[in-house]
């Protein structure tokens, strides 16, 4: 396995992360999302021996994660006209704050988890944690729709990470299955944008209040 | 073979229904698929096939404990939703019966999954397939509930998948072949690596928890059941729980091989029993019947729950509740759903005196409540008394106690609402609403039917069916 360029990326995808959680602009978010993916897609051709199954979760990966669903986010995003500032619950310094430090404790954690040798110099462990965390930091501490969208694709992205220890191990069709429920995850996504923005006439998900105790 | 057409025969039938031309004759695609299935279901039943020990699909024990009263409560389900789609025949009803169908597919797939990988796709395609049923009313709220779900849900769902891979590097890590299938998972057993194990067992507990509505992450139940249609919240509490909960027994036979049991069977008694408190005092407080149903889902999930972390007697129990707690909820919803109709206002503030108005589904509704909360001679009082017997025969005395003081809160919670609005007198705008809605044989005959179904396995437990559950427990507590 190629550690030294792998290790590059993964530290690319991390950095991706903070900008993610630091950027105040909708397209900006939509941008690093799409770059985290096309970064991901690349890292399985580093890996030993790539064969046709690895190659095709590549190709899979960078259309799907780079492209298409960034695309289709944007479309979703000019379709409704909507604000393009994000409107942080958790606000912009304390969520890179947060992110940093989910980041660090990735690092000091791994070591502690049994890593089979060929992992073990690896930063995709820590990676997938800390963008796992990215994640979720994402789903809760935005308002926008859009934008808890973007926040679902880059948890996603982490499990992936993840996944990547075992692409030569795993069937294939386990790996589809990531891939197919991410296009169609987002595909409903877009079609419950566009009819929350019928129905509300804002992507703001805290005018979602009706439903309460 | 018969085992990949319960499969097979709803998903070309949700094919059907997608290009089926006319919306008055396509909601009969849902008892005709249903039927097929519900034979197939019980043939298989009375004659289990022979499943090899690598398959990744089949129909094993623990499916055959379970699949059986899915297709049924679907089965009666389509009967009801055939007279519903007529009365709401304003609604487009193309994408609502196709993702039915789609679902009793994905749910006969997920129950037969054999393989980690396949049974987390399965029930990833069973959350996704459920959404445009939980749209169907097409109200700003029904949207709500629908994006709290997708939300929720898809976190669960993605956090299960984390957990998935992380048993694949556990087994990895113990010099595995990569075989993900259950059978090889329990066979390797010590040979996990035990904190990849834990890790594993801790994210899929949450994630496929969230698919049950285990407390604290039932957040989607109450907006989900509240607002969709009532024979989808029948559906999602009978059958689409019943997924995620022989998914966690599945996993907890790998960690229990993997030494691990007795970790697993704690931290499983400690969510179902938050899972019944969180419930019960939700139940005091609600004044929305269709959410109570909600709730005291998460509290039978947590009854499960708590069901499955009390061994093989625990486990045997927790199966005759998943057949008791469907049929009886199913009963439930369909009546809820006709009050619903009638009334025009799911809140116990602006409904009365339904026993006026719907004098056949208040009765259905008010004996359905009897049944729910454990009343004898109803299935759940005789699931929830094996229960609490595999509590006390284990030894666990704190356990009990709250379990049945939380039965004791959930009763008065459940029992204020029900009464609330069959008694009474009835409201003018409630009057003038009863008119337009006719309680026709349709939508009585069958929450009555689940009813009875719930009284005969009550009093009459077959013993094939006890026998089912034993082979099932047996192939969870297997030691290869």
């Amino acid at each position: 396995m190629n550690h030294a360029h792998l290790n590059l990326l993964i530290g690319l995808a991390m950095g991706l992360n903070l900008l993610a959680l630091g950027t105040s602009r909708l397209p900006l978010l939509i941008r690093a999302m799409s770059a985290q993916g096309v970064i991901l897609g690349v890292m399985p051709t580093l890996m030993e021996r790539p064969d046709w199954r690895v190659l095709l979760v590549a190709a899979a990966t960078i259309g799907g994660k780079g492209l298409f669903i960034p695309g289709m986010l944007r479309r979703a995003m000019r379709t409704v006209q909507i604000d393009r500032e994000l409107e942080p619950l958790i606000g912009f310094v304390p969520s890179i704050l947060l992110g940093a430090g989910g980041t660090i404790a990735a690092l000091a954690l791994t070591p502690m988890l049994p890593l089979l040798p060929e992992h073990a110099n690896s930063l995709l462990v820590p990676g997938a944690l800390a963008t796992v965390l990215t994640g979720l930091i994402l789903l809760i501490g935005r308002t926008k729709a859009i934008s808890q969208a973007c926040g679902y694709l880059i948890l996603e992205n982490g499990i992936y990470l993840f996944g990547l220890l075992l692409i030569q191990a795993m069937p294939l069709m386990v790996e589809a299955g990531v891939l197919l429920d991410l296009t169609v995850g987002v595909f409903i996504l877009g079609i419950i944008v566009d009819r929350i923005q019928r129905a509300f006439d804002s992507l703001d998900t805290r005018k979602l209040t009706a439903l309460h105790e | 073979m018969i085992a990949l057409l319960l499969i097979l025969v709803p998903l070309v039938a949700a094919a059907l229904a997608a290009a089926w031309p006319d919306s008055r004759t396509r909601p009969w695609l849902l008892p005709g698929a249903g039927l097929i299935h519900f034979v197939l279901a019980w043939w298989l039943f009375f004659n289990p096939p022979v499943v090899e020990a690598g398959a990744w699909l089949g129909f094993d024990p623990l499916a055959r404990a379970v699949l059986p009263v899915v297709s049924l409560l679907f089965l009666v389900c389509a009967c009801y939703g055939v007279t519903y789609l007529r009365i709401r025949s304003e609604r487009p009803n193309r994408t609502f019966v196709a993702a039915l169908l789609a679902v009793l597919g994905l749910l006969s797939a997920g129950h037969q999954a054999r393989h980690l990988g396949l049974l987390w796709i399965f029930t990833e395609a069973v959350t996704l397939a459920a959404v445009p049923l939980l749209h169907f009313n097409g109200t700003p709220r029904a949207f709500e509930a629908t994006w709290k779900y997708l939300l929720v849900g898809g976190t669960g769902i993605a956090l299960s998948l984390l957990g998935s891979l992380c048993l694949g590097y556990a087994s990895l890590y113990g010099g595995g072949d990569g075989q993900l299938t259950f059978v090889a998972l329990m066979a390797q057993g010590g040979g996990l690596s035990r904190p990849w194990v834990l890790i594993a067992w801790v994210l899929l507990l949450v994630g496929y928890g969230t698919k049950m509505g285990l407390a604290p992450m039932h957040t989607w139940k109450p907006d989900a059941y509240g607002e969709a249609p009532a024979i989808v919240g029948a559906i999602l509490a009978g059958g689409v729980t019943s997924v995620a909960f022989t998914a966690l027994l599945r996993v907890r036979a790998v960690v229990g091989a993997a030494g691990s049991g007795a970790v697993a069977d704690h931290t499983l008694m400690a969510i179902g029993l938050f899972s019944m408190l969180v419930a019960a005092l939700f139940l005091l407080g609600t004044r929305d019947y269709k959410r109570m149903l909600a709730y005291s889902s998460v509290e039978h999930m947590g009854i499960l729950t708590l069901g499955a972390s009390l061994g093989r007697a625990g486990v045997a129990a927790a199966l005759f509740h998943v057949w008791s707690n469907g049929l009886t909820k199913g009963s439930l919803f369909l009546s809820a759903g006709n009050i619903r109709r009638a009334a025009g206002s799911p809140s116990m503030d602006a409904v009365r005196g339904m026993s006026v108005l719907t004098p056949r589904s208040a009765a259905i509704f008010v004996t359905g409540m009897f049944a729910v909360t454990a009343c004898p001679p109803f299935g759940p009082f005789f699931s929830e008394i094996k229960v609490l017997r595999a509590a006390l025969e284990t030894g666990h005395w704190v356990a009990t106690a709250m379990f049945l003081s939380c039965l004791l809160l959930a009763f008065f919670g459940i029992t204020r609402v029900v009464f609330g609005i069959v008694d009474g007198r009835p409201n003018h705008a409630a009057k003038a609403g009863s008119k337009r809605f006719v309680e026709t044989v349709g939508v009585i005959a069958p929450p009555f039917f689940l009813l009875v179904l719930s009284l005969w396995l009550g009093l009459f437990t077959p013993h094939i069916i006890t026998d089912a559950w034993a082979a099932a427990v047996a192939q969870l507590f297997s030691t290869p």
